[in-house]
Protein backbone atom coordinates (compact mmCIF):
# COMPACT_ATOMS: atom_id res chain seq x y z
CA UNK A 1 0.00 0.00 0.00
CA UNK A 2 1.15 3.46 -0.87
CA UNK A 3 0.75 6.59 1.37
CA UNK A 4 -1.59 8.83 1.18
CA UNK A 5 -0.71 11.28 3.68
CA UNK A 6 2.98 11.77 4.83
CA UNK A 7 3.79 13.93 6.97
CA UNK A 8 7.15 15.75 7.50
CA UNK A 9 8.55 18.20 10.60
CA UNK A 10 4.88 18.73 11.20
CA UNK A 11 5.15 21.72 14.15
CA UNK A 12 1.73 23.18 14.94
CA UNK A 13 1.06 26.28 17.10
CA UNK A 14 -1.86 27.58 19.21
CA UNK A 15 -2.35 30.65 21.17
CA UNK A 16 1.45 31.25 20.68
CA UNK A 17 2.79 27.90 22.01
CA UNK A 18 3.53 24.43 20.43
CA UNK A 19 0.31 22.63 20.47
CA UNK A 20 1.81 19.59 18.29
CA UNK A 21 5.15 18.18 16.66
CA UNK A 22 5.24 15.26 14.64
CA UNK A 23 8.90 14.65 12.61
CA UNK A 24 7.12 11.96 10.69
CA UNK A 25 4.17 9.73 9.92
CA UNK A 26 2.64 8.09 7.20
CA UNK A 27 -1.31 6.87 6.26
CA UNK A 28 -1.55 4.33 3.78
CA UNK A 29 -4.38 4.20 1.16
CA UNK A 30 -6.98 2.49 2.64
CA UNK A 31 -6.02 2.51 5.97
CA UNK A 32 -7.49 3.41 9.37
CA UNK A 33 -5.29 4.88 12.01
CA UNK A 34 -6.51 5.28 15.77
CA UNK A 35 -5.21 8.58 17.18
CA UNK A 36 -5.17 8.20 21.34
CA UNK A 37 -4.02 10.19 24.01
CA UNK A 38 -4.84 12.11 26.93
CA UNK A 39 -7.13 15.46 26.73
CA UNK A 40 -5.60 17.75 24.89
CA UNK A 41 -2.62 16.06 23.51
CA UNK A 42 -2.81 17.23 19.78
CA UNK A 43 -5.17 14.62 18.73
CA UNK A 44 -7.77 17.21 17.22
CA UNK A 45 -4.88 19.82 16.37
CA UNK A 46 -3.72 17.23 14.28
CA UNK A 47 -7.12 16.05 12.80
CA UNK A 48 -7.40 20.12 12.10
CA UNK A 49 -4.07 20.15 9.84
CA UNK A 50 -4.86 16.83 8.35
CA UNK A 51 -8.38 19.11 6.72
CA UNK A 52 -6.19 22.33 6.38
CA UNK A 53 -8.28 24.00 9.02
CA UNK A 54 -5.28 25.46 11.07
CA UNK A 55 -1.82 25.87 9.19
CA UNK A 56 1.24 24.45 10.58
CA UNK A 57 4.05 26.87 11.78
CA UNK A 58 6.75 24.13 10.13
CA UNK A 59 7.23 21.43 8.08
CA UNK A 60 4.55 19.89 5.45
CA UNK A 61 1.75 17.29 5.14
CA UNK A 62 1.93 15.75 1.69
CA UNK A 63 -1.11 14.56 0.31
CA UNK A 64 -1.12 11.82 -2.63
CA UNK A 65 2.32 13.25 -3.39
CA UNK A 66 1.24 17.10 -3.24
CA UNK A 67 1.95 18.99 -0.06
CA UNK A 68 -1.55 20.74 0.89
CA UNK A 69 -0.14 23.70 1.31
CA UNK A 70 0.36 23.93 -2.35
CA UNK A 71 -3.21 22.85 -3.24
CA UNK A 72 -5.91 25.52 -2.92
CA UNK A 73 -7.82 25.02 0.20
CA UNK A 74 -11.24 24.37 -1.48
CA UNK A 75 -9.69 21.51 -4.00
CA UNK A 76 -8.29 20.09 -1.10
CA UNK A 77 -11.41 20.16 1.42
CA UNK A 78 -13.97 18.07 -1.13
CA UNK A 79 -11.15 15.32 -1.34
CA UNK A 80 -12.02 15.05 2.31
CA UNK A 81 -14.90 14.50 4.84
CA UNK A 82 -14.65 15.56 8.80
CA UNK A 83 -17.12 14.01 11.51
CA UNK A 84 -16.38 16.24 14.75
CA UNK A 85 -17.87 14.89 18.28
CA UNK A 86 -20.94 16.54 17.69
CA UNK A 87 -22.97 16.02 15.00
CA UNK A 88 -23.49 19.56 14.00
CA UNK A 89 -25.97 19.24 12.02
CA UNK A 90 -28.23 22.33 10.67
CA UNK A 91 -31.35 23.44 11.06
CA UNK A 92 -32.70 21.60 8.37
CA UNK A 93 -34.55 18.11 7.26
CA UNK A 94 -32.46 14.99 7.59
CA UNK A 95 -32.05 14.86 4.20
CA UNK A 96 -31.04 17.87 3.14
CA UNK A 97 -28.25 17.88 6.25
CA UNK A 98 -26.88 14.42 4.66
CA UNK A 99 -26.90 16.14 1.39
CA UNK A 100 -25.09 19.32 1.86
CA UNK A 101 -21.45 18.93 0.61
CA UNK A 102 -23.05 17.35 -2.22
CA UNK A 103 -24.76 20.66 -2.87
CA UNK A 104 -21.93 22.39 -1.90
CA UNK A 105 -20.21 20.61 -4.93
CA UNK A 106 -23.16 21.46 -6.91
CA UNK A 107 -23.82 17.40 -7.49
CA UNK A 108 -26.99 16.72 -9.86
CA UNK A 109 -30.33 16.49 -8.15
CA UNK A 110 -30.90 12.77 -9.40
CA UNK A 111 -27.21 11.69 -8.18
CA UNK A 112 -28.09 13.62 -4.91
CA UNK A 113 -31.25 11.64 -3.86
CA UNK A 114 -29.75 8.43 -4.94
CA UNK A 115 -26.44 8.81 -3.10
CA UNK A 116 -29.09 9.99 -0.14
CA UNK A 117 -30.87 6.94 -0.11
CA UNK A 118 -28.07 5.15 0.00
CA UNK A 119 -26.09 6.30 2.64
CA UNK A 120 -29.01 6.81 4.37
CA UNK A 121 -29.61 3.08 4.69
CA UNK A 122 -26.30 1.99 5.33
CA UNK A 123 -26.52 4.51 8.45
CA UNK A 124 -30.40 3.12 9.10
CA UNK A 125 -31.43 6.79 8.85
CA UNK A 126 -33.69 6.23 5.92
CA UNK A 127 -37.25 6.43 7.78
CA UNK A 128 -35.92 9.75 8.92
CA UNK A 129 -35.16 11.48 6.22
CA UNK A 130 -38.11 14.26 6.33
CA UNK A 131 -37.60 15.18 9.92
CA UNK A 132 -35.98 18.12 11.07
CA UNK A 133 -32.59 18.02 12.77
CA UNK A 134 -33.10 19.59 15.85
CA UNK A 135 -36.21 16.38 16.67
CA UNK A 136 -33.06 13.64 16.50
CA UNK A 137 -31.57 11.53 19.56
CA UNK A 138 -28.11 11.97 20.06
CA UNK A 139 -27.47 8.61 18.53
CA UNK A 140 -29.66 8.92 15.26
CA UNK A 141 -28.17 12.20 14.76
CA UNK A 142 -24.64 10.63 15.06
CA UNK A 143 -25.75 8.54 12.23
CA UNK A 144 -27.23 11.25 9.92
CA UNK A 145 -23.62 13.18 10.36
CA UNK A 146 -21.71 9.78 9.46
CA UNK A 147 -24.27 9.33 6.56
CA UNK A 148 -23.13 13.31 5.54
CA UNK A 149 -19.80 12.31 5.45
CA UNK A 150 -19.72 9.08 3.66
CA UNK A 151 -22.10 10.08 0.97
CA UNK A 152 -18.68 12.22 -0.29
CA UNK A 153 -17.05 9.45 -0.99
CA UNK A 154 -13.83 11.36 0.84
CA UNK A 155 -10.35 10.05 0.12
CA UNK A 156 -9.74 10.74 3.49
CA UNK A 157 -12.61 10.56 5.74
CA UNK A 158 -11.10 12.59 9.26
CA UNK A 159 -13.42 10.70 12.56
CA UNK A 160 -12.73 13.09 16.01
CA UNK A 161 -14.43 11.12 18.97
CA UNK A 162 -17.31 10.94 16.44
CA UNK A 163 -18.93 8.95 19.51
CA UNK A 164 -18.09 10.74 22.29
CA UNK A 165 -21.31 12.43 22.71
CA UNK A 166 -23.83 9.23 22.88
CA UNK A 167 -24.90 6.77 25.45
CA UNK A 168 -22.83 3.26 25.79
CA UNK A 169 -24.66 0.69 24.38
CA UNK A 170 -25.38 3.27 21.11
CA UNK A 171 -21.80 3.64 21.14
CA UNK A 172 -20.59 0.02 21.17
CA UNK A 173 -23.45 -0.08 18.04
CA UNK A 174 -21.81 3.21 16.47
CA UNK A 175 -18.53 1.61 16.76
CA UNK A 176 -19.24 -2.02 15.22
CA UNK A 177 -21.43 -1.00 12.24
CA UNK A 178 -18.13 1.69 11.23
CA UNK A 179 -15.80 -1.26 12.10
CA UNK A 180 -17.64 -3.25 9.61
CA UNK A 181 -18.19 -0.60 7.01
CA UNK A 182 -14.45 0.64 6.71
CA UNK A 183 -13.19 -2.72 6.66
CA UNK A 184 -15.45 -3.58 3.31
CA UNK A 185 -15.34 0.09 2.03
CA UNK A 186 -11.22 0.54 2.41
CA UNK A 187 -11.58 4.11 3.00
CA UNK A 188 -8.00 6.21 4.28
CA UNK A 189 -9.36 6.87 7.99
CA UNK A 190 -8.09 9.00 10.70
CA UNK A 191 -10.01 7.90 13.87
CA UNK A 192 -9.49 10.46 17.00
CA UNK A 193 -10.42 8.43 20.47
CA UNK A 194 -9.63 8.10 24.33
CA UNK A 195 -10.36 4.47 24.53
CA UNK A 196 -7.29 2.19 23.23
CA UNK A 197 -10.03 -0.62 22.72
CA UNK A 198 -12.14 1.49 20.85
CA UNK A 199 -8.86 1.85 18.77
CA UNK A 200 -8.08 -1.71 18.05
CA UNK A 201 -11.62 -2.70 17.67
CA UNK A 202 -11.27 0.09 14.54
CA UNK A 203 -7.95 0.68 13.15
CA UNK A 204 -5.13 -0.95 11.52
CA UNK A 205 -2.54 0.99 13.76
CA UNK A 206 -2.75 3.66 16.26
CA UNK A 207 -0.78 6.55 17.23
CA UNK A 208 -0.34 7.55 20.68
CA UNK A 209 -0.51 11.67 20.98
CA UNK A 210 0.72 12.93 24.42
CA UNK A 211 1.66 16.59 25.10
CA UNK A 212 1.85 17.61 21.72
CA UNK A 213 4.43 14.86 20.39
CA UNK A 214 3.73 11.84 18.55
CA UNK A 215 5.24 9.48 20.69
CA UNK A 216 4.27 5.67 19.18
CA UNK A 217 3.36 4.56 16.11
CA UNK A 218 1.86 0.49 15.95
CA UNK A 219 -0.69 -1.94 15.89
CA UNK A 220 -2.89 -1.71 18.99
CA UNK A 221 -0.97 -5.04 20.19
CA UNK A 222 2.79 -3.36 19.61
CA UNK A 223 1.77 -0.45 21.63
CA UNK A 224 0.18 -2.64 24.60
CA UNK A 225 3.14 -5.27 25.04
CA UNK A 226 5.76 -2.74 24.02
CA UNK A 227 5.17 0.88 25.23
CA UNK A 228 8.06 3.21 23.18
CA UNK A 229 8.57 5.22 26.93
CA UNK A 230 6.95 5.66 30.46
CA UNK A 231 4.92 8.37 29.39
CA UNK A 232 2.98 6.27 26.93
CA UNK A 233 3.14 3.30 29.89
CA UNK A 234 1.69 5.53 32.17
CA UNK A 235 -1.08 6.88 29.44
CA UNK A 236 -1.94 3.24 28.81
CA UNK A 237 -2.25 2.58 32.74
CA UNK A 238 -4.79 5.00 33.07
CA UNK A 239 -7.06 3.60 30.41
CA UNK B 1 -55.90 70.90 9.46
CA UNK B 2 -54.53 67.29 8.20
CA UNK B 3 -56.58 65.85 4.98
CA UNK B 4 -56.91 62.84 4.43
CA UNK B 5 -54.97 63.09 1.36
CA UNK B 6 -52.13 64.54 3.53
CA UNK B 7 -52.59 61.69 6.74
CA UNK B 8 -51.96 59.40 3.51
CA UNK B 9 -48.98 61.68 1.93
CA UNK B 10 -47.41 61.76 5.15
CA UNK B 11 -47.91 57.83 6.41
CA UNK B 12 -46.20 56.62 2.54
CA UNK B 13 -43.46 59.32 3.30
CA UNK B 14 -42.44 57.35 6.38
CA UNK B 15 -42.81 54.22 5.63
CA UNK B 16 -40.83 54.83 2.46
CA UNK B 17 -37.63 56.82 4.38
CA UNK B 18 -37.65 54.36 6.80
CA UNK B 19 -37.90 51.21 4.80
CA UNK B 20 -35.00 52.25 2.50
CA UNK B 21 -32.66 53.58 5.59
CA UNK B 22 -33.61 50.07 7.07
CA UNK B 23 -32.96 48.64 3.74
CA UNK B 24 -29.46 50.55 3.43
CA UNK B 25 -28.43 49.51 6.66
CA UNK B 26 -29.07 46.03 6.10
CA UNK B 27 -26.56 45.98 2.73
CA UNK B 28 -23.91 47.81 5.11
CA UNK B 29 -24.68 46.08 8.36
CA UNK B 30 -25.33 42.15 7.37
CA UNK B 31 -21.57 42.04 5.61
CA UNK B 32 -19.77 44.08 7.90
CA UNK B 33 -21.45 42.52 11.10
CA UNK B 34 -20.71 38.90 9.76
CA UNK B 35 -16.95 40.16 9.29
CA UNK B 36 -16.63 41.61 13.11
CA UNK B 37 -18.32 38.03 14.03
CA UNK B 38 -15.74 35.42 11.63
CA UNK B 39 -13.01 37.45 11.76
CA UNK B 40 -10.20 37.16 13.78
CA UNK B 41 -7.92 40.47 13.28
CA UNK B 42 -6.21 43.25 15.77
CA UNK B 43 -8.59 45.46 16.89
CA UNK B 44 -11.78 43.72 16.94
CA UNK B 45 -12.99 44.17 20.09
CA UNK B 46 -12.54 47.52 20.09
CA UNK B 47 -14.05 48.07 16.61
CA UNK B 48 -17.04 45.51 18.26
CA UNK B 49 -17.04 48.50 21.27
CA UNK B 50 -17.58 51.06 18.90
CA UNK B 51 -20.60 49.35 17.16
CA UNK B 52 -22.17 48.64 19.87
CA UNK B 53 -22.10 52.06 21.52
CA UNK B 54 -23.36 53.04 17.85
CA UNK B 55 -26.33 51.19 18.59
CA UNK B 56 -27.66 53.63 21.66
CA UNK B 57 -26.71 56.45 19.01
CA UNK B 58 -28.92 59.51 20.28
CA UNK B 59 -31.26 60.45 16.90
CA UNK B 60 -30.78 63.86 17.74
CA UNK B 61 -27.37 64.21 18.06
CA UNK B 62 -27.07 61.99 14.72
CA UNK B 63 -29.78 65.13 13.26
CA UNK B 64 -27.22 67.47 14.49
CA UNK B 65 -24.22 66.21 12.77
CA UNK B 66 -25.90 65.38 9.19
CA UNK B 67 -27.82 68.68 9.32
CA UNK B 68 -24.47 70.23 9.97
CA UNK B 69 -22.47 68.35 7.05
CA UNK B 70 -25.48 68.72 4.61
CA UNK B 71 -26.26 72.18 5.60
CA UNK B 72 -25.41 74.74 2.81
CA UNK B 73 -21.71 75.60 4.65
CA UNK B 74 -21.08 72.32 5.50
CA UNK B 75 -18.59 69.96 4.09
CA UNK B 76 -21.51 68.20 1.85
CA UNK B 77 -23.89 71.64 1.30
CA UNK B 78 -23.31 71.72 -2.44
CA UNK B 79 -25.39 68.42 -2.94
CA UNK B 80 -28.39 70.18 -1.96
CA UNK B 81 -29.99 67.44 0.22
CA UNK B 82 -30.36 69.03 3.24
CA UNK B 83 -34.02 69.67 3.87
CA UNK B 84 -35.25 66.48 1.52
CA UNK B 85 -36.42 63.18 2.05
CA UNK B 86 -32.45 61.86 1.48
CA UNK B 87 -31.20 64.30 3.95
CA UNK B 88 -33.54 61.60 6.26
CA UNK B 89 -32.75 58.52 4.86
CA UNK B 90 -29.14 59.43 5.22
CA UNK B 91 -29.64 60.16 9.03
CA UNK B 92 -31.74 56.93 9.94
CA UNK B 93 -29.30 54.87 8.14
CA UNK B 94 -26.69 56.20 10.36
CA UNK B 95 -29.32 55.12 13.18
CA UNK B 96 -29.91 51.77 12.23
CA UNK B 97 -26.97 50.62 10.41
CA UNK B 98 -25.08 50.15 14.03
CA UNK B 99 -28.09 48.06 15.22
CA UNK B 100 -27.79 45.80 12.48
CA UNK B 101 -24.32 45.24 12.61
CA UNK B 102 -24.49 45.07 16.53
CA UNK B 103 -26.92 42.44 16.34
CA UNK B 104 -25.98 40.69 12.83
CA UNK B 105 -22.47 40.18 15.28
CA UNK B 106 -23.97 39.06 17.96
CA UNK B 107 -26.15 36.23 15.90
CA UNK B 108 -23.33 35.24 14.32
CA UNK B 109 -21.43 34.50 17.25
CA UNK B 110 -23.89 32.95 19.23
CA UNK B 111 -23.77 29.99 16.66
CA UNK B 112 -21.43 27.18 17.78
CA UNK B 113 -17.47 28.27 16.42
CA UNK B 114 -16.94 24.93 15.38
CA UNK B 115 -19.75 25.20 13.19
CA UNK B 116 -17.58 26.71 10.31
CA UNK B 117 -14.83 24.34 10.36
CA UNK B 118 -17.64 21.83 10.21
CA UNK B 119 -19.11 23.60 6.77
CA UNK B 120 -15.63 24.21 5.20
CA UNK B 121 -14.93 19.74 6.14
CA UNK B 122 -17.61 19.05 4.53
CA UNK B 123 -16.12 21.36 1.18
CA UNK B 124 -18.39 24.55 1.70
CA UNK B 125 -16.13 27.59 -0.11
CA UNK B 126 -16.21 30.74 2.29
CA UNK B 127 -19.48 32.19 0.72
CA UNK B 128 -21.20 29.37 0.39
CA UNK B 129 -19.98 28.58 4.36
CA UNK B 130 -21.38 32.39 4.90
CA UNK B 131 -24.96 31.79 3.40
CA UNK B 132 -25.15 28.83 5.55
CA UNK B 133 -24.64 30.71 8.52
CA UNK B 134 -26.74 33.27 8.12
CA UNK B 135 -29.16 30.12 7.34
CA UNK B 136 -28.69 28.96 10.80
CA UNK B 137 -29.14 32.33 12.50
CA UNK B 138 -32.34 33.81 10.45
CA UNK B 139 -34.64 33.99 13.39
CA UNK B 140 -32.00 36.38 15.26
CA UNK B 141 -31.08 38.45 11.78
CA UNK B 142 -34.92 38.90 11.15
CA UNK B 143 -34.76 40.16 15.23
CA UNK B 144 -31.88 42.72 13.87
CA UNK B 145 -33.98 43.63 11.00
CA UNK B 146 -36.48 44.12 13.29
CA UNK B 147 -34.83 46.17 15.54
CA UNK B 148 -33.10 48.46 13.10
CA UNK B 149 -36.79 49.40 11.46
CA UNK B 150 -37.91 50.19 14.83
CA UNK B 151 -35.47 51.96 15.58
CA UNK B 152 -36.06 54.61 12.35
CA UNK B 153 -39.91 54.63 12.00
CA UNK B 154 -40.00 55.94 15.84
CA UNK B 155 -37.04 58.47 15.81
CA UNK B 156 -38.01 62.41 15.50
CA UNK B 157 -35.18 64.14 16.19
CA UNK B 158 -32.76 63.49 13.30
CA UNK B 159 -35.61 63.83 11.08
CA UNK B 160 -36.94 67.00 12.74
CA UNK B 161 -33.40 68.54 12.47
CA UNK B 162 -32.59 67.42 8.49
CA UNK B 163 -35.98 66.79 7.00
CA UNK B 164 -36.99 70.06 8.64
CA UNK B 165 -40.43 69.43 8.63
CA UNK B 166 -41.97 70.34 5.61
CA UNK B 167 -45.30 70.15 4.82
CA UNK B 168 -45.63 68.11 1.86
CA UNK B 169 -42.10 67.22 1.37
CA UNK B 170 -40.28 65.92 4.49
CA UNK B 171 -43.25 65.68 7.24
CA UNK B 172 -43.33 62.36 8.47
CA UNK B 173 -45.29 60.77 11.26
CA UNK B 174 -43.46 61.46 14.15
CA UNK B 175 -42.31 65.08 13.06
CA UNK B 176 -46.31 65.55 12.33
CA UNK B 177 -46.94 64.06 16.03
CA UNK B 178 -44.63 66.57 17.41
CA UNK B 179 -46.15 69.43 15.47
CA UNK B 180 -49.66 68.78 16.40
CA UNK B 181 -48.66 68.42 19.96
CA UNK B 182 -47.02 72.22 20.04
CA UNK B 183 -49.83 73.41 18.38
CA UNK B 184 -52.06 71.71 21.31
CA UNK B 185 -54.00 69.58 18.79
CA UNK B 186 -53.76 66.64 21.14
CA UNK B 187 -56.83 64.39 19.14
CA UNK B 188 -54.76 65.22 16.09
CA UNK B 189 -51.36 64.49 17.16
CA UNK B 190 -53.34 61.54 19.26
CA UNK B 191 -54.50 60.34 16.32
CA UNK B 192 -51.04 60.10 14.28
CA UNK B 193 -49.61 58.44 17.09
CA UNK B 194 -52.26 55.65 16.79
CA UNK B 195 -51.71 55.62 13.27
CA UNK B 196 -47.93 55.35 13.64
CA UNK B 197 -48.01 52.80 16.45
CA UNK B 198 -50.80 50.51 14.08
CA UNK B 199 -48.14 50.61 11.31
CA UNK B 200 -45.40 49.26 13.00
CA UNK B 201 -47.64 46.64 14.55
CA UNK B 202 -48.71 45.11 11.41
CA UNK B 203 -45.04 45.70 10.08
CA UNK B 204 -43.66 43.78 13.28
CA UNK B 205 -46.56 41.25 13.01
CA UNK B 206 -45.63 40.28 9.58
CA UNK B 207 -42.09 39.78 10.08
CA UNK B 208 -42.94 37.62 13.44
CA UNK B 209 -44.71 35.53 11.11
CA UNK B 210 -41.99 35.00 9.06
CA UNK B 211 -39.80 34.65 11.46
CA UNK B 212 -42.06 31.99 13.48
CA UNK B 213 -42.67 30.23 9.85
CA UNK B 214 -38.96 29.91 10.03
CA UNK B 215 -38.63 28.50 13.35
CA UNK B 216 -40.97 25.34 12.84
CA UNK B 217 -39.95 24.77 9.59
Amino acid sequence: MSELISIHNLLIQRNGRDALRIKSLDIKHGETLAIVGPNGAGKSTLLLALAHLIKPAHGEIIFNGKPISHMNDLEYRRKISFVFQDPLLMDMSVENNIALGLKFRGTDKDEMHSRVLRWSKAMGVESLLGRRAGQLSGGEAQRVSLARAFILDPELLLMDEPFSAVDPPTRAQLLKELSSLLSQDHRTTVFVTHNLKEAAQISHRVAVIINGELKQVGTPKEIKTNPADKSVKDFLKEL
Amino acid sequence: MLFDTEIFQITLLSLQVSALATLISLLIGLPFGTWLALGNFRGRSFMLSIVNTGMALPPVVVGLVVAITLWRSGPLGGLRLIYTPMAIIIAQTIISAPVVMGLTAAALESLDPRLQQQLLGLGASRPQMIWMLWREARLPLLAALMAGFGSVISEVGASMMVGGNIRGQTRVLTTAIVLETSRGEFDKALALSALLLTLTYLINLALTLIQQRGQKK
